[in-house]
């Protein structure tokens, strides 16, 4: 960046530039934001690049310090990691994994959007106070619940197994996903309502023709919010599943281990395990930057 | 105002429907099958994620269940997370899993609480398994105070003091075969910088019970100190107990490795392993891991006794061993699976397999004579001697209310040493003091013997 003041010696000798310059600054400034944020992107990716990184190293050089960045790249890691030489197989986990998330999320989104159809586009009596209840549900934490739900599974001879857990996820993500797709649904404009029920339209073309479309993006963001929680969670899995119903998460601190050398085959397992998050950003990219800066346009 | 009734009109029933579909499918999950009960052929086992659990898993399939037809569904867990998983499914005896990974540890109390099951007839008694073979050192740490044994070792360890014998030879240090810990400073002072990067000794500063107070306690007992007298009183700010800390702090701190506040088993074994430290204090098991085919060090180290001050040995005796759930419906299965694991022969199976470096050892005298072992584990003469010394009812120079050498035997201990270890990691750090550390540790540690002493 140059100082003002230059600029401003300059333009006086050379007039000819000063317009030059003057039409620069703003393409500057823009380049000079995006090196920022690609800065900013590059730093917050870097965990997850180094996690990249260490998982194509062998174990060796996975645990020197101070790291070795230019070690010889394997993918011994993913090899173990696949079974190779312990011959577990990992698709159970990832399998039970992907039941609990996307069946979790298809049950939460189809109590949130009614719930949050009666919180705000035809409000019941005291619907802040539903929606203040829906909160407070998440107001204790996990750990504090824990124990009792681990001995209420045994009672109920629910222990390790995945339908459990699909309760427990569905019950986790409700109220967060019932605040999201209620003031998505706010976005709706009443104008649009009033004009609908003005042509005639009953309730179903309503939701289909004018709601519908303005709340996609809200349902999209809400549902990967869900699959990510989900996918991710650890406490409840670890708890409450053993043999049979154990998720990606629980399956992945397996590899941890207190008398070896495990962070190369740790980083492929996260890899590995962090894919299908990664997929399902992408593919609701853009409908989640719509969703997520919907609250910004009102 | 009619577009709004019917909306309510349909939205209440649909959230009935949803709110009842998601009943049923519960009840139907109920249904689906839980591990327990299930298949009469296959036992699950819980266990701790160390290397030699790793082959074990490895062998399994095709040695075991192939003559036995006894399927075996592991879960496997580092460390800490399957101290909490075990001790939350056998206290409240779920009966999820028929066969753990213990320790001698958890074993008294456990068997105290009822939450294990005796293993006399469905092992012991078993001709094939040999219990006598067994070094008693095990059998009577794992054998309840009704005199039932609860517990079969996997593989035992002590505590070691591995040396680089090249760097001592190059630098004209002699290692005594019973060091003090005097000499040990020494030692260290003198080899700290013998290489580019190598410090003088690597010891445990990760906080932990586990961690920090598995070599630490072993220092303290032959500093002639004791956690509790045999009254239980607390004894963690005397004398001996805070001189022995402090010299194992200041060790760390002017020779041991970088970032000793957070090395733990595996750092160590890393800066040993790549020519990092000249000495380690710790586990004699890390043999199995240094004298390993791809180990840079190997046929380098040296292993001695555990350094001693006022006692004649103080190596610490620990085995990961096998229990079985005392509400596991499947005792004679797990019985079958445990006769095979600490089996001789399934130690000449990794053997043929993997090598005898890896072998599960430390729990059999025979393993000991065995002149291939003896070739591959160098280690080994070190090692028995100093679990056959090791007396976990009286490691010190005082007698002791509970069992153990480098813990003491009450489920609080756990708690109690991990809390005292985090000050005295702090020390290490160069943060705080060991008095403070070890001022709180009495207090906490008094809290515990005062329940005791009531009992």
């Amino acid at each position: 960046m140059t100082a003002p003041a230059q600029t401003t010696r300059t333009t006086n000798a050379l007039p000819g530039i000063r317009k030059g310059k003057s039409r620069m600054d703003p393409t500057r400034n823009k380049t000079a934001a995006g090196v920022a944020a690609w800065l900013m992107a590059l730093l917050f990716a870097s965990p997850v690049l180094w996690m990249v990184l260490t998982s194509f190293h062998s174990e060796n050089d996975a645990a020197t310090n101070p790291p070795s960045v230019a070690a010889n790249l394997t993918i011994d890691a993913y090899k173990e990691f696949f079974g190779a030489s312990s011959g577990v197989s990992p698709w159970p986990p990832m399998i039970n994994s992907a039941m609990a998330s996307v069946i979790s999320t298809i049950l939460v989104l189809a109590l949130a959007i009614p719930a949050a159809y009666a919180l705000s586009i035809k409000p019941v009596k005291k619907w802040t106070d539903v929606l203040f209840f829906f909160l407070s549900t998440k107001m204790m934490p996990v750990v504090a619940a824990i124990l009792p739900l681990f001995l209420f599974a045994k009672t109920a001879g629910v222990l390790d197994n995945i339908w459990f857990l699909i309760l427990m996820y569905t019950s986790m993500n409700l109220p967060i996903a019932v605040w999201m797709m209620r003031s998505f649904l706010a976005e709706v404009p009443v104008e649009m309502l009033e004009a609908a029920q003005l042509d005639g339209a009953g309730l179903l073309l309503t939701l289909r023709k004018i709601i519908a479309p303005v709340a996609t993006p809200g349902i999209a963001a809400t549902a990967l919010i869900c699959f990510i929680f989900s996918w991710n969670e650890l406490l409840m899995a670890r708890v409450l599943t053993g043999v049979i119903a154990g998720t990606a998460p629980v399956f992945l601190t397996g590899f941890v281990s207190s008398q070896g050398l495990f962070l190369a085959k740790v980083c492929a397992a996260a890899v590995i395990i962090s894919l299908p998050v990664l997929m399902a950003g992408f593919a609701a990219q853009d409908k989640l930057v719509q969703g997520l800066s919907l609250g910004a346009v009102k | 105002m009619k577009v709004q009734s019917s909306i309510r009109k349909i939205a209440i029933p649909t959230a009935i429907i949803a709110a009842a579909a998601m009943t049923l499918t519960a009840c139907s999950g109920a249904g689906g099958g839980s591990a327990a009960g299930g298949d009469a052929n296959s036992i699950n086992v819980l266990m701790v994620n160390n290397p030699q659990m790793e082959d074990l898993q490895k062998l399994t399939a095709d040695n075991f269940t192939k003559d036995t037809g006894i399927k075996v569904n592991f879960t496997v867990l580092p460390e800490n997370d399957v101290r909490a998983k075990i001790s939350q499914e056998f206290s409240s005896q779920a009966g999820q899993y028929d066969v753990a990974s213990l320790s001698n540890y958890e074993i008294p109390f456990y068997s105290a609480n009822k939450w294990l099951a005796p293993l006399d007839d469905t092992v012991a008694k078993n001709p094939d398994f040999n219990q006598a073979d067994i070094l008693p050192a095990y059998t009577a740490s794992l054998t309840g105070k009704d005199g039932k044994l609860y517990g079969e070792p996997f593989y035992g360890e002590s505590s070691l003091l591995m040396y680089r014998k090249d760097i001592f030879e190059a630098k004209g240090l002699t290692m005594p075969a019973n060091p003090t810990w005097d000499q040990v400073a020494n030692l260290a002072a003198k080899a700290d910088g013998a290489a580019p990067g190598m410090k003088g000794i690597c010891l445990r500063g990760q906080p932990g019970w586990g961690q920090l107070f598995a070599p630490l306690t072993t220092v303290v007992n032959t500093f002639g100190g004791t956690w509790f007298d045999k009254d239980w009183n607390a004894k963690v700010n005397a004398p001996e107990f805070t001189a022995a800390t402090q010299f194992y702090v200041d060790l760390v701190r002017n020779h041991g490795e970088a970032g000793a506040a957070q090395a733990g088993f595996t750092e160590c074994l890393n800066n040993m392993t790549q020519g990092k430290t000249a000495m380690w204090y710790d586990a004699s098991s890390a043999g199995g891991s240094l004298e390993a085919a791809d180990s840079p060090v190997k046929g380098k180290i040296g292993y001695v006794q555990a350094p001693v001050k006022e006692t004649k040995s103080s190596g610490w005796l620990w085995t990961w061993s096998w229990g079985v759930q005392a509400a596991s419906k499947k005792q004679d299965a797990a019985g079958k699976f445990i006769a095979w694991a600490s089996s001789s022969k399934y130690e000449n199976l990794v053997a043929s397999k993997l090598g005898w470096a890896k072998v599960p050892s430390g729990k059999r005298s025979s393993t000991y004579e065995n002149a291939d072992f003896q070739k591959a584990a160098p280690f080994f003469e070190a090692e028995k001697t100093a679990i056959l010394n090791a007396d976990p009812k009286n490691p010190g120079v005082q007698p002791r209310p509970a069992i153990g050498v480098q813990f003491v035997g009450i489920p609080e201990f756990a708690d109690l040493g991990t809390t005292v270890s985090q000050g005295i990691s702090s020390a290490i750090a160069g943060q705080g003091s060991v008095a403070d550390a070890l001022a709180k540790g009495q207090d906490a540690a008094q809290k515990v013997g005062d329940k005791y002493k009531s009992k």
